[in-house]
């Protein structure tokens, strides 16, 4: 569950990325998050599937529901990391804007 | 228990040999630059097409975003914890065994398919390159 939250994630952000009309949001940087993300994951999921054959795809209610959780709060860390690192390279000048207003 | 330390560990690499190499290609373009202008750093930037530091640094942020988030993953399940020695594998030297175990077979087959992808992706992006220089409308 975990592995498909953050795969959806980095898909919707691919699109993002490819719409964009400039690159002053960094949307490849969460891009690239997400997607390192999702193949180490994938890594993970091939040996799990490679123990638990087609119990895999059949996982407890618990287990989904704590994965879903665990996949939603990866979406927000990556989501807080991308924004501070927005921020600190400031592309659109917002931040010294707004430091300098007097 | 510890995968994602082999991808940090690559991340660690790529990205300081990115810098090394984002260095040489500097000096190589002033060489360039000081001997036939703007126009011959233009000329050599499009025959290097898309610089191996830049395509180095897509591996690194893959590498570190993926390693920064399943880092986040083991803290979740109790394996990596803020104190001394972090990994909670380490205080058992059977829990040791197996994460090193775990490490050397899952954490190397990640970092061996963000490789594997990033490798498809540089000669994508040549491919994509190539396909509009040589298009009829890029030289119209």
């Amino acid at each position: 569950m975990t592995l498909l939250v953050t795969v959806f994630a980095a898909i919707i952000c691919t699109i993002l990325w490819y719409k964009r009309k400039n690159d002053e949001m960094r949307l490849g940087t969460l891009c690239f998050l997400f997607w390192g993300a999702s193949l180490m994951w994938l890594g993970d999921a091939i040996f799990e599937y490679a123990e638990l054959h087609e119990e895999f795809f059949t996982p407890a209610p618990a287990d989904m529901l704590n994965d879903l959780y665990l996949g939603l709060s990866v979406v927000a860390l990556a989501m807080i990391l991308w924004l501070i690192i927005l921020l600190i390279k400031d592309p659109k000048g917002a931040v010294r804007r707004a430091l300098q207003k007097k | 228990m510890a995968c994602f330390l082999v991808g940090a560990a690559e991340a660690i690499v790529v990205t300081v040999a990115s810098k090394a190499i984002k260095a040489s290609e500097s000096k190589k373009e002033l060489a360039v630059r000081s001997k036939g202008g703007e126009k011959a750093v233009d000329a050599l930037r499009e025959k290097q097409g898309i610089p191996w530091s830049r395509k180095l640094m897509w591996l690194a942020y893959l590498l570190w975003g993926g390693a920064f988030l399943l880092a986040y993953e083991h803290v979740w399940h109790g394996e990596v914890v803020p104190w001394f020695p972090f990994l909670t594998a380490m205080n058992d030297p059977g829990d040791t065994a197996e994460m090193l175990h775990e490490m050397s077979t899952v954490g190397v087959t990640m970092a061996v398919i963000v490789t594997v992808v990033w490798a498809l992706l540089c000669v994508a992006a040549d491919l994509i390159l190539k396909r509009r220089a040589n298009s009829p409308l890029e030289n119209a």
